[in-house]
């Protein structure tokens, strides 16, 4: 292999790409996130892995929340009697108590199980509605193209927060419980973010609806629903991993918003940060911190974890984005040509660790960025090794 | 009707000389034209689903008046304001006023939606104003150093400080601001749009405009207008920032690009400086994808506002809109969001316009 590899090279005394061990990817390496992580250098691979592992944090916090709060989120007293309101933080309570009487710890806690419950509902909502209008609308054509890109276009240009909020009042009429009320916000942020889905599925599928392949399909009497599901689906879904964590991002933002205005989860339903927040704009003016300051890191924190992962995955996938410290090494060789004899060469380099990620020595092009690119594509081919090995998806 | 204008705006244009050009302001005059009466259908859509997801729910009588009346004098009321006809016969009544300019009298305090805007919405523009200059100097100036110390630790500073910003929601920023600088540091106002003092100055004024800045110009005194400048520093920061975030990305990624482009290098190799690139050649076609994205970022600014305004009790648009809501005043509540999906889909158009005149390709 190291010959084969050699022979291609042109670089005499050049034996970094000879060495290039090509790793056969695992199932776990083909993953939308670890093949990033593995693609990242510098300073993007330490943004990546700090969002990761915020978001990990909070998916943990989430899960066991039981477990780490030590009151319920609308408790108000235990057997020692009644918690007192607007205490400072002290050992009983660790981030103080709010007017209402609650532990404010508890309620950041038990925020964090609804903040998510509330993103996954969303999400997941607005990418079905999304994914299948885009694919109907990009494939079809027609009027139905014409109305449903005006619709799209018209609520793209609303202030989202404010058509949240229209959601909100038709679904619950303001106020509801824990799961009626995730399920307001999450529909309402849902309305609001199927526009976004819809443009990038049907840009995508129109680009692509012309292409050879599909063509071929049809030729070969494929039906409509299986070249919609089948090639159009898989392809066009390439951009949808970075909108989905932005997305996601909003959507806590937003969940937060309609909280702070009043229309989000009942306090003694769930915890809600922004409707916490809310309570605390009259104690923030008399001087009480603790009841603003937690919640509201509690958001941001969770919002940066998740934008620093969607940034990093939008960086990687654009070529022009990407850090690009030593992405001349091997195949520019600015180095070897350089008359500054200090400028040395890195052993592993970004070009390296997209070959290795993306199994493919030759097409050293980013692996995002291909037309068509087809995951299954594995090095073997290239290199004519024998290897039938998993296909992945097929 | 573009035959007989398109001469005139070429006039207006200024150099008439060769019939391309003629030809070129024609082109600009349609898409202008165009774009203007694209504006209908995007706000008739709006209003459209405004309209059915409000009266989705019911009738706005009950909503806020429902519990305080008894069934027989809200059915009354419920009749005489015509819910009780069927929705689309609801729906063409509430078109046609409003084309007359009428959006409704609120429930809760018996005033026309119209007149809401003529009082409070200074305050938003006011702010939104302030925040689009503090969006503006913090993001291109920070976005262009990111840009030319790209991948260096100003960058990788700037972009974290972006992303906080993006990440921080505007209320929670506004909270800490007011505890820092109202509460702690006690330099600035903790809220509202002046102090009391300063009001009675205003209503001393033959014409207030409502723009606080701009009437305390009219009246000349400089405490006046320190006031209120003290009072906008908060919210407008608070505001600003959020959006600031944004540009910073947008900038640098629009101007690293074309940074790299080839006529950048071609200028580069002919010796132009390092400064001049960045500035002249770079920046020109950098800023068409920034004007565009403003617009939107104005729109999302306008709801930034309702929740910036509630922060700091500065009565305006959003404010009012808060208040509404906590009384469940839908009839209120929908003409401030009709106005508002207006007021958005007039500055997209603007915003279109201006990237027009700057960009001819963008012109169909």
């Amino acid at each position: 292999m190291a010959k084969a590899n050699a022979s291609r090279t042109a670089i005499s005394n050049d034996e970094r790409l000879g060495n290039l061990r090509l790793r056969r990817k695992s199932a776990w390496a083909k993953l939308p996130i670890v093949k990033q992580l593995r693609v990242a250098v510098g300073w993007q691979k330490g943004m990546l892995v700090t969002g990761l592992v915020l978001c990990a944090f909070f998916l943990i916090v989430a899960l066991f929340a039981p477990a780490i709060a030590p009151y319920g989120h609308a408790q108000i007293k235990d057997a020692s009697g009644s918690f007192p309101a607007q205490a400072a933080p002290s050992a009983k309570h660790i981030w103080g108590t709010t007017a209402g009487g609650f532990d404010v710890f508890s309620r950041v806690v038990w925020g964090t199980r609804t903040a998510i419950i509330a993103i996954i509902v969303a999400v997941l909502l607005s990418i079905f509605a999304g994914v299948l209008l885009g694919l109907v609308s990009g494939y079809f054509g027609g009027w139905v193209d014409r109305v449903l890109v005006m619709i799209a276009d018209a609520i793209y240009s609303f202030p989202s927060l404010l058509l949240a909020i229209l959601m909100a009042i038709m679904i619950s009429h303001g106020q509801s419980g824990l799961w009626s009320g995730i399920l307001a916000s999450g529909i309402s942020i849902t309305v609001v973010y199927i526009p976004q889905y819809f443009r990038t599925i049907r840009a995508e599928v129109i680009r692509i609806k012309e292409s050879a392949y599909i063509e071929s399909a049809r030729v070969v009497g494929a039906s409509t629903w299986r070249i919609m599901t089948k090639h159009l689906f898989k392809n066009s879904t390439r951009t949808l991993p970075v909108i989905l964590t932005l997305n996601s991002s909003e959507a806590i933002l937003t969940l937060a918003g309609l909280g702070f205005l009043g229309f989000g989860i009942e306090p003694t339903a769930a915890a809600e940060w922004g409707y916490d927040l809310n309570r605390s704009v009259s104690d923030v003016t008399a001087g009480i911190w603790w009841t603003a300051v937690f919640p509201g890191l509690a958001i941001v924190l969770v919002v940066l974890g998740i934008t620093l992962v969607g940034e990093s995955l939008n960086d990687l996938a654009d070529p022009r984005l990407r850090a690009r410290k030593s992405a001349g090494e091997v195949v520019g060789s600015i180095e070897d040509t350089s008359v500054d004899e200090k400028e040395g060469t890195s052993a592993r380099n970004e070009v390296i660790a997209e070959l290795d990620a993306a199994g493919n020595p030759i097409a050293a092009k980013p692996v995002a960025t291909v037309t068509d690119y087809d995951e299954a594509f594995r090095a073997s081919e290239w290199t004519g090794e024998g290897d039938t090995g998993n296909r992945g998806e097929e | 009707m573009s035959a007989t204008a398109a001469p005139a705006t070429a006039d207006q244009a200024g150099k008439p000389k060769e019939a391309k050009k003629n030809r070129l302001s024609g082109g600009f005059f349609r898409f202008v034209l165009t774009r203007f009466l694209l504006i209908i259908p995007t706000v008739f859509i709006l209003v459209t689903v405004v309209f059915f997801v409000m009266r989705a729910t019911g009738d706005p009588i009950s909503a806020a008046l429902g519990g305080r009346l008894t069934p027989q004098e809200l059915q009354a009321r419920i009749h005489a304001a015509g819910y009780d006809k069927p929705l689309i016969v609801q729906y063409f009544e509430y078109l046609g006023n409003l084309l007359h300019g009428d959006l409704g009298t609120t429930m809760t305090d018996n005033q026309p939606v119209v007149s809401i805007l003529a009082r409070y919405g200074s305050a938003t523009f006011e702010l939104a104003f302030l925040a689009l200059i503090v969006a503006l100097v913090v993001g291109i100036g920070l976005g262009r150093v990111a840009a030319r110390r790209r991948d260096h630790a100003a960058d990788a500073g700037i972009r974290t400080f972006a992303i906080l910003c993006y990440a921080t929601p505007v209320f929670f920023l506004g909270l800490i601001l007011k505890l820092i600088f109202a509460i702690w540091l006690n330099v600035l106002p903790a809220s509202g749009r002046s102090s009391l003092a300063t009001e009675m100055q205003f209503s001393r004024l033959v014409s207030p405009t409502g723009f606080y800045i701009i009437d305390a110009l009219q009246l000349g005194d400089m405490n006046v207008l320190a006031d209120v400048l003290r009072h906008a520093v908060l919210p407008a920061l608070a505001l600003g920032l959020l959006t600031a975030g944004v540009f910073i990305r947008l900038v640098r990624t629009n101007v690293i690009s074309t940074f790299n482009s080839g006529y950048v290098e071609a200028a580069r190799s002919r010796g132009v400086s390092e400064r001049r690139l960045l500035g002249k050649h770079a920046w020109r076609p950098a800023l068409i994808p920034i004007i565009t994205v403003m617009g939107m970022q104005i729109a999302m600014m306008l709801a930034g506002a309702v929740l910036t305004e509630t922060t700091f009790e500065w009565k305006g648009l959003g404010f009012m809109l808060s208040q509404y809501l906590k009384a469940r005043d839908f009839v209120a509540v929908q003409g401030i969001v009709i106005l508002i999906a207006i007021i958005v889909a007039v500055v997209n158009f603007i915003v279109d316009v201006i990237a027009a005149l700057i960009d001819p390709r963008v012109r169909y």
